[in-house]
């Protein structure tokens, strides 16, 4: 009776979403994933036993192995939704919505990763947990609330349609505020402090091994990224198929 | 074609969606009131959150003269589209020989009166009670207020279009509004601070230079968006 659902869902889903037949239905976790997941275990062995400690900072520096590579992660995530936010009001096409929601919420995991790295790192070497004259953490800051602000407006939204054109307006809007909120900072940390000072790589030159483990996390991070999307983006799927199979349930009743 | 009714062009009849909403907070006044009383209140209220012998009431009327302007900005941008919400008055003006745009640019001047109005309270009763000097340095503080409003109310007014049709609506609205006003709000500041210190014109400049570019930015690319929030 697996099929029932399914057909259920292609009789009730409005014209406005595609019927999504049973081949599509793909599981959120895959091979992917578990490439990904076992390239960030072999990345953290490298980087804490394979890759010497930075000469000034010590072991804080090994930080840097996530936060930057988080910091990479959120910001491609970030673009995705606003160029899906530009797709779909153009096209109108349910994909390009669900994947704009998947790479928000993927988005804030990187964020909230790479904001509380760099507070620690920043308690260990700048010694305060937060200052707001450095630019990038502030502008950080602020984009985090943008993305938590889109998917709160998405879950307060319960019609589908509504819900993908409001969220591609915010997506739109917020891609345009980036920029403003990016020189108002500027200038502000201008002000107080000429140049950031702090977050830029500790040692100019790297040791080899360090360059390699550096560059190999944004590899490592760039596949978990596209993990995470793509499971978010099947688990979309299936709770479309899963509200339009219940939909169907309370009319029959 | 003789007894067609003329259709108003864009900005005609986007005054006339003003004048609506004028003339029914005119009649009522209850937002007005609210936000005003408001608006004062705070004003007094942050007088005691600092320590006088440390930062003198000039240095922060500033500041606090921004906190206001924003939560005051979203008491009378949540009542912008929620009236319409009443009786569906929002059909009505969709039904209506009305372009979209006009709509929206029609709130949103509804809106700057209505905040306009409030600052006129606002602004003179902070020189009152943090002893400012009026003067040339106020003037210009008052054109930043309006470069500011016009910034806060283009985004505001689309949000309040958005947040209104969603399950949160009043929660809604300032999570997705004050992180647009960040910029708004930090430039305005910045440039005030500068002017009402008496610093040179050449140092306000840049930040109200931002300023008018974010609201030449948002006018146009809300008034573009604001079709999209409207059920179809």
């Amino acid at each position: 009776m697996t099929t029932a659902p399914l057909r259920g869902a292609e009789q009730s889903a409005p014209p406005h979403f595609q019927p999504t037949s049973a081949r599509q239905v793909k599981p959120a976790l895959d091979w992917l994933f578990a490439v990904a997941v076992l390239a960030v275990a072999g990345l953290y062995v490298r980087a804490l036993a394979f890759t010497p400690p930075d000469a000034l900072q010590g072991m804080a520096q090994k930080i840097y192995y996530i936060h930057i590579a988080a910091w990479l992660s959120a910001y491609l995530a970030v673009a995705i939704t606003a160029l899906m936010s530009i797709v779909y009001l153009w096209l109108h096409d349910d994909r390009a919505d669900r994947l704009a929601e998947a790479c928000a919420e993927v988005a804030l995991i990187f964020l909230t990763v790479g904001l509380c790295t760099g507070s620690i790192w920043g308690h260990r070497i700048w010694g305060a947990w937060w200052v707001w004259w450095d630019m990038r953490l502030t502008l950080t800051l602020f984009l985090w609330f943008v993305v938590a602000a889109y998917l709160v407006l998405r879950g307060a939204i319960e019609e589908p349609a509504m819900r993908a054109r409001y969220s591609a307006v915010l997506g739109i809007l917020a891609a345009l505020l980036i920029p403003f909120i990016h020189l108002s900072v500027y200038m502000f940390s201008a002000r107080l402090h000429p140049m950031p000072v702090a977050l830029q790589p500790g040692a100019p030159k790297m040791s080899p091994q360090m360059l390699v483990t550096f560059l190999s996390s944004f590899v490592v991070f760039m596949l978990l990224d596209i993990a995470f999307i793509r499971a978010r983006y099947r688990i979309g799927v299936l709770r479309e198929l899963a509200a339009a199979a219940e939909a169907d349930g309370g009319e029959g009743r | 074609m003789n007894g067609a009714t003329r259709v108003p062009g864009t900005l005609t009849s986007a005054w006339l969606i003003a004048r609506k909403d004028l003339a029914i907070e005119f009649r009522t006044r209850t937002a007005f009131l609210s936000a005003l009383v408001f608006a004062v209140l705070a004003l007094c209220i942050f007088y005691f959150t600092w320590d006088e012998s440390i930062i003198t009431a000039a240095d922060r009327a500033p500041g606090v003269l921004w906190v206001v302007l924003a939560f005051s900005a979203l008491l009378g941008l949540q009542r912008s589209f929620a009236i319409e919400d009443h009786d569906r008055g929002i059909d009505a003006l969709l039904v209506s020989p009305i372009s979209r745009e006009a709509l929206y640019i029609g709130k949103a001047i509804g809106n700057v009166i209505f905040l306009g109005a409030i600052e006129l309270v606002a602004i003179p009763a902070l020189a009152l009670f943090y002893n400012l000097h009026f003067g040339r340095a106020m003037l210009i503080v008052c054109l930043i207020v309006l470069l500011a409003m016009i910034g806060i109310v283009a985004i505001g007014t689309l949000f309040s279009a958005m947040a209104v049709n969603t399950r949160l609506a009043e929660l809604l609205l300032p999570m997705l509004s004050l992180p647009f006003f960040v910029p708004v709000l930090m430039d305005a500041a910045q440039a005030s601070v500068r002017v009402l210190a008496g610093a040179p014109m050449s140092t306000v400049w840049p930040w109200l230079k931002i300023l008018i570019a974010f609201d030449i930015v948002f006018i146009v690319a809300c008034t573009l968006a604001f079709p999209f929030t409207l059920e179809e």
